[in-house]
């Protein structure tokens, strides 16, 4: 092994691995339609759009472009299948249908991680291990709620609340159209869900599942297009709740919307977590975290700890044993099962990291990246981090949804919880220390609704997960995960 | 002038000396400070049409510094043990049973009946002992241990929104402050609630029980003036968190959900119009103004 002049490995020669792609052949139509009353039909207006692999250009498939007409029958035909069979299902078959969903997508979780992949540009390494098998495990856990609902509410009784309109983020396609969708139907509501224009491939395999589950038509209806059909789908008036994971400015431009609607809502929307290092903090784990913390799924994700806190006393520690990891991180092909970071997901979000990239530079802060090669086609942006930024600086209030860590230090708990709390988000955050008292310190201070101490980004469909301030409003899993779909008598 | 401000009406056996009167003022910061804007309005006696009291007509600068005060003071209060905010709770009600009297009265001058008047402050005790009870065991109710699938220990508990600002009942004297406010702040948040405007009596009166109540200044802020004119604030401020509106009017809620998007305000509607029956109290009503938190920690050695 070829050593550098500091005694460090050179990354440059002595870190490469054969290549290992994921080779099954997976099938992918030319084309796909809506899916509305449990058939697949055309868009009213015939209009289509691509969606292309981010990590080579190329174009995967085209989907309908769901206009307001469109929009408009997925929700008659949800509003019927609701009233004349969800709705009045025994519970319990209800729950067997679900059951069937969680087992279809098992059976095919390899297909569904290679499409995700290809789609998305999420390194199939996660797809595989945590977007599929979170997806199934999540239809899953709510599959058993539909016949107890009695018992989550205690003193209460649930009823359903009728059709619900989901709008969900290119993040995690499948995990949210399943966080979205599981809970809905468990609750005896039907859907409408639309899923993001860069990601529309696994929700129409999903639609696939759904058919082939052999739902009543309509329970389920998947509807392609961007912001225009997201719009019809929040202001159609057959509508009676909206669910909608994004980003914080379209959340509230979705929750002024509905300010003279009676429909319910939830809102998951963006994040700005501190990851908090303390020096009594086991340093090689919290490394660990960090990294996975900000570069899991390309950093685009909005519980990302993409604010670094580090104590003083351990900063030079940290930054260098962080460095060292970040310079093993494998960014390229997608497809690979040895790569770490895939492609950024569409051109729009590349262009948007780089900008930060430079506003990051332009405000002071210190930018570092990786030595790693990237390809020349397709989407990829090396592992980043920014030394001493300021909490003024736009890199550590805004979201920037990439592979951009801002790193701040600190000295004392206080003031570690000062600069944690000091955004208008509040959605996650991290804490790192041997020490258990400071732990739940820490933890009960933080005001944000998910809260990872020494470890990072972990999720369960049994776990609660959702935000406090302009993070959103309600849970999605767990328990707390019902209440947004049901109406308490 | 006819007019005269006078906190009651004497009896003909206390004509003999002269009342003293009360100042009808608000509370915010655990002080009782008159609007910084110097504007009131009459409330007159609904019986005799004698002038009662010269109400604050509070501006927008007044709800500002009662968040203010609420702020400062919700970190402190939400860090309390669950057993003290449910003993000062309970403080609360003794100090306003103790004061049922007066009460009564007031209510009384503002156009209930006397049966009706017994009834609310009745029931507004009750329900201060109500949520008393509940500020320890809520949590136990809606807060869980997670059996997720992995190799770490999970747990949901229950924390307070923050500052949630109240535009309180606006036909309740004071059953309704006591139906909006106690839920809030026995869940650990602070507020600043808007008295009814032509009930505002009670909400004086509240705020001096509540300043002998060992509850910390600043967790209760009680502003009184005209609904119309400070609506819009208590949706938009941008440090609440939660905004709780009380009535049916169909701008109205347009305007406080409009208006509450602009931080992602939790916005709250209770268009009910019977605070005092049974249903108007419960656990769920605390939840309104409660975020769920789960923090995650390996298990391992």
């Amino acid at each position: 092994m070829e050593m550098t002049t500091t005694g460090r490995i050179n990354f440059g020669t002595d870190w490469t691995y054969a290549p290992a792609p994921e080779t099954a052949k997976v099938a992918i139509a030319p084309r796909y339609d809506l899916f509305i009353n449990g058939n697949f039909v055309p868009p009213v207006k015939g209009k289509y759009f691509d969606t292309i692999n981010p990590a080579n250009e190329k174009k995967l498939s085209q989907v309908g472009d769901a206009s307001a007409e469109d929009v408009d029958k997925a929700v008659k035909a949800a509003r019927s299948a609701y009233e004349k069979t969800w709705s009045k299902m025994a519970p319990a078959e209800r729950s067997k249908y679900i059951y069937r969903i969680a087992r279809v997508l098992q059976e095919r979780a390899r297909e569904f991680a290679i499409v995700e992949s290809m789609d998305g540009g999420k390194p199939i390494r996660e797809s595989r291990d945590v977007d599929i098998p979170l997806a199934a495990a999540h239809f899953f856990y709510y599959a058993g709620w539909a016949d107890k609902l009695d018992y989550a509410f205690p003193g209460r009784s649930a009823r359903p609340l009728g059709v619900a309109g989901q709008i969900i983020p290119w993040n995690f396609p499948l995990l949210m159209a399943a966080w979205k969708i599981a809970p809905a139907l468990a609750c005896g509501n039907t859907v409408v869900l639309k899923p993001a224009e860069t990601t529309p491939l696994t929700a129409m395999k999903l639609a696939e599942v759904i058919r082939d589950a052999d739902l009543p038509p309509g329970v389920v209806n998947i509807v392609t297009g961007a912001g225009e059909t997201g719009a019809a789908i929040v202001n159609h008036p057959g509508i009676d709740k909206i669910a909608f994971t994004g980003s914080t400015e379209v959340g509230k431009i979705i929750q002024r919307a509905l300010s003279t609607s009676k429909k319910k809502f939830t809102l998951e929307l963006g994040g700005k977590a501190a990851n908090i290092i303390f020096d009594d903090a086991t340093i090689d784990q919290a490394v660990e975290g960090i990294v996975n913390g900000i570069f899991f799924n390309q950093g685009h994700v909005c519980c990302a700890g993409s604010r670094l806190l580090v104590q003083e006393g351990v900063y030079e520690t940290v930054i260098r044993k962080l460095q060292d990891r970040m310079q093993t991180l494998i960014v390229g092909d997608p497809l690979d099962k040895n790569t770490d970071i895939g492609a950024i997901n569409s051109k729009a979000q590349l262009d948007k990291v780089h900008q930060y990239l430079k506003i990051g530079q332009e405000e002071g802060a210190q930018l570092w990246q990786t030595g790693c090669e990237i390809p020349s086609t397709g989407y990829f942006c090396r592992p980043s981090l920014f030394l001493n930024a300021s909490q003024s600086h736009r890199i550590t209030q805004e979201e920037i949804f990439g592979p951009v860590l801002a790193i701040q230090t600190f000295r004392t708990p206080a003031e570690a919880i000062e600069k944690a709390n000091n955004t208008p988000y509040g959605l996650s955050g991290g804490v790192w220390t041997d020490k258990g008292s400071k732990i739940f310190k820490i933890t009960s201070k933080l005001r944000a609704g998910v809260i990872w101490a020494n470890t990072y980004n972990k999720f369960d469909p049994s776990s609660p997960f959702g935000g406090y301030k302009e993070s959103g409003v309600g849970r999605e899993g767990g328990l707390h995960g019902l209440a947004p779909y049901v109406q308490l008598n | 002038m006819k007019h005269r401000v006078a906190g009651r009406i004497p009896s003909e056996a206390e004509t003999a000396r002269l009342p003293v009167l009360k100042t009808y003022k608000i509370f915010i910061g655990g002080k009782f400070p008159r609007t910084e804007s110097g504007r009131y309005y009459l409330l007159n006696d609904v019986h005799t049409g004698q002038a009662l009291a010269n109400i604050c007509l509070c501006s927008r600068k007044d709800f500002r510094d009662a968040v203010i005060s609420a702020r400062e003071a919700q970190a402190a209060w939400a860090s309390r043990t669950a057993y003290n905010r449910a003993q000062i709770l309970y403080r609360i009600a003794e100090m306003l049973e103790g004061r049922q009297t007066q009460f009564v009265k007031e209510v009384i001058q503002q156009g209930y009946t006397p049966a009706a008047a017994r009834t609310e402050a009745a029931v507004s005790v009750d329900r201060l002992l109500y949520y008393a009870g509940w500020a320890d065991k809520y949590q136990q109710i809606f807060s869980s241990v997670n059996p997720i699938a992995s190799s770490h220990f999970n747990f949901s508990v229950c924390e307070p929104t923050g500052v949630v600002s109240i535009l309180c009942p606006p036909r309740s004297a004071l059953v309704g402050l006591i139906s909006t406010i106690a839920p809030s702040i026995c869940g650990g948040n602070a507020v600043i609630a808007l008295a009814p405007r032509d009930l505002p009596l009670c909400a004086v009166t509240l705020a001096e029980v509540l300043a002998t109540s060992d509850l910390p200044g600043g967790v209760v802020n009680l502003l009184t003036g005209e609904r119309p004119e400070l609506l819009e604030y208590f949706a938009n401020h941008m440090d609440v968190n939660a905004v709780i509106y009380c009535g049916d009017d169909a701008k109205d809620m347009a305007t406080i959900r409009s208006k509450a998007s602009l931080n992602v305000k939790r916005a709250v509607v209770y268009d009910r119009e019977d605070w005092l029956s049974a249903d108007a109290q419960g656990p769920y009503f605390i939840l309104d103004t409660q975020e769920v938190k789960t923090t995650w920690h390996p298990i391992g050695v």
